[in-house]
């Protein structure tokens, strides 16, 4: 590519991000590409920041991994117990099946993977396992303000999606936990080298309280992305707010790279 | 040095401020008062303060600030350890209700964010290429002078203060204070802030060493921000003692 034509290039992003953030601070966002922002201003803000990430940074730069000797103690929290009909993100739907799968020790645990896929099917914990496995020491960093170093072990996200044939148009990859959690991420943090489906912590398999037995690691975002207590991925091609168990409809921000 | 900067520019304004500076100042204004509100809500949610890579409750914290009801609540269960060597690391579940609004606070925070790095880009461009900065806000060296400094500071503090005009030219320690704020302050805010992003440091993870971590950087972006507010208290004592109809009419309609 010559200079020229990656400055035409370049110039005609900026355009066309430019246009597309004015005319979404004026009239909203109706794309299916990009989270709604329902003309609140806020929203509309970090749909900002999202795009100009997006445009700014370069995609796939790894995050920092540390040594064993840098790893922190780590506070368990935003989530609970998901077998506990007392916590405020209980499932009266999936808090039973949840309590039934940890007494036997997610033996019959199975994670769902369906949507845009050839394949859509489950895996077993022992079936993830036998994936190639990734381990790597990051920072968690939760919007609250803490951040912990911890060792994870689990098999990259890219490699469950490819083994059920992701299909080419699609867009977002969608979480849904046993509790009231779901998150989802775009292609280039879904496909991110260092996103993980994390079945062990320092060295020991995930405790129930980090999300056992299987959780999510976006390390390029913060903490309330990497959803814990996994049940289900779920691949589209357009964007999903994920109704009321999503962070957009309970007033969060859907894309926390910052 | 002094020929090839626009010392003696006879494009000077007879008086007053340009009107983007005018323009400038009060988008930052808005921007920074809504930075700090958002920021000290965030503050709240985990009011502690670390040095280094990391930190949390199970660590511990250079300061504690009594802000919230978060501060010290205590709302641990028992730790489970992870590994036994010589410095065991655990883990614990909270089990206290913690204040939490950073669901605005944040988006807020980051909506005026953009507002400040893109009115403070443009003011630093326009300052540096137009010769503000060089002509208006960098001292001379003879003003750095001791007997100087401490007669811009006597003159400061005597009351009733003598009127001023709004605009430049400034005394010396006006000079000082703007040019830290403008040149310094806000520029580290926005830069110890993108050194606590997860993507942003992926990208540049120099960032983080800059600042000796992304926790250190959180601490900086603190004392900044207090020294910031602290600025922003005297500064508004000062245009109100020093003729406030006549400065706030210099720094809107201009003249």
């Amino acid at each position: 590519m010559t200079g020229q034509s990656r400055l035409v290039l370049s110039r005609r992003q900026l355009v066309t991000g430019l246009a597309s953030a004015g005319g979404l601070l004026v009239a909203g966002c109706s794309s299916r590409e990009l989270p709604p922002t329902y003309g609140n201003v806020l929203r509309m803000g970090d749909l900002v920041t999202y795009r100009a990430f997006r445009t700014l940074l370069p995609a796939g730069a790894l995050v920092r991994e540390y040594a064993r000797g840098d790893i922190t103690s780590s506070p368990a929290v935003g989530t609970s117990d998901p077998a506990d009909p007392h916590q405020g993100l209980y499932s009266a739907e999936r808090g039973p099946l949840f309590d039934q799968l940890r007494t036997g020790a997610f033996g019959d645990w199975r994670l769902r993977v369906e949507g845009r896929v050839a394949k859509p099917r489950e895996f077993s914990l022992a079936e993830l396992m036998a994936l190639p496995s990734r381990t790597q020491i990051t920072k968690h960093t939760c919007e609250e303000g803490w951040s912990a170093i911890a060792e994870w072990r689990g098999v990259p996200l890219r490699a469950v999606l490819e083994a059920a044939g992701i299909l080419p148009t699609a867009r977002f990859v969608n979480f849904f936990a046993f509790d009231e959690t779901a998150e989802g991420l775009d292609m280039i943090d879904a496909l991110h080298p260092q996103t993980i489906l994390a079945y062990g912590m320092n060295g020991r398999e995930l405790p129930l309280a980090h999300g056992a037995p299987l959780r999510l690691r976006v390390e390029t975002q913060l903490g309330y992305k990497s959803v814990k207590f996994l049940e289900r991925i779920v691949v589209k091609d357009e964007f999903d707010d994920l109704g009321k168990i999503g962070s957009l409809q309970n007033g969060w921000a859907w894309y926390v790279g910052i | 040095m002094a020929a090839v900067l626009p010392v003696e520019s006879s494009e000077r304004p007879v008086a007053g401020h340009a009107r983007w500076v005018r323009l400038t100042h009060w988008i930052l204004a808005a921007s920074v008062l809504t930075l700090a509100f958002s920021g000290f809500e965030i503050l709240m949610v985990h009011p502690r303060l670390y040095w280094g890579k990391t930190g949390n409750d199970l660590t511990p914290a250079i300061l504690e600030l009594p802000v919230s009801r978060n501060y010290r609540h205590g709302g641990w269960a028992p730790p489970v350890t992870f590994d036994r060597g010589s410095t065991p690391v655990v883990s614990a579940a909270r089990t206290y209700d913690i204040f939490n609004q950073n669901s605005w606070g944040r988006s807020l925070h980051f909506l005026a964010a953009w507002f400040l790095l893109l009115a403070g880009l443009a003011y630093l461009a326009a300052g540096f290429l137009g010769g503000h900065v060089w002509r208006d806000l960098l001292p001379r060296p003879r003003e750095l002078a001791p007997r100087v400094l401490w007669q811009d500071l006597a003159a400061h503090l005597r009351l009733p203060m003598r009127p001023a005009a709004g605009g430049p030219p400034y005394g010396v320690l006006q000079k000082l204070s703007y040019a830290v704020v403008v040149l310094l302050a806000l520029p580290l805010m926005v830069v110890t802030g993108l050194a606590m992003s997860p993507a942003v440091t992926a990208a540049y993870p120099g960032l983080m060493d800059l600042f000796g971590g992304s926790q250190s950087a959180r601490t900086i972006h603190f004392f900044a921000f207090a020294a910031l507010m602290l600025f922003l208290l005297v500064h508004v004592a000062m245009v109100a003692l020093s003729g406030f109809r006549r400065q706030l009419r210099a720094m809107t309609i201009g003249g």
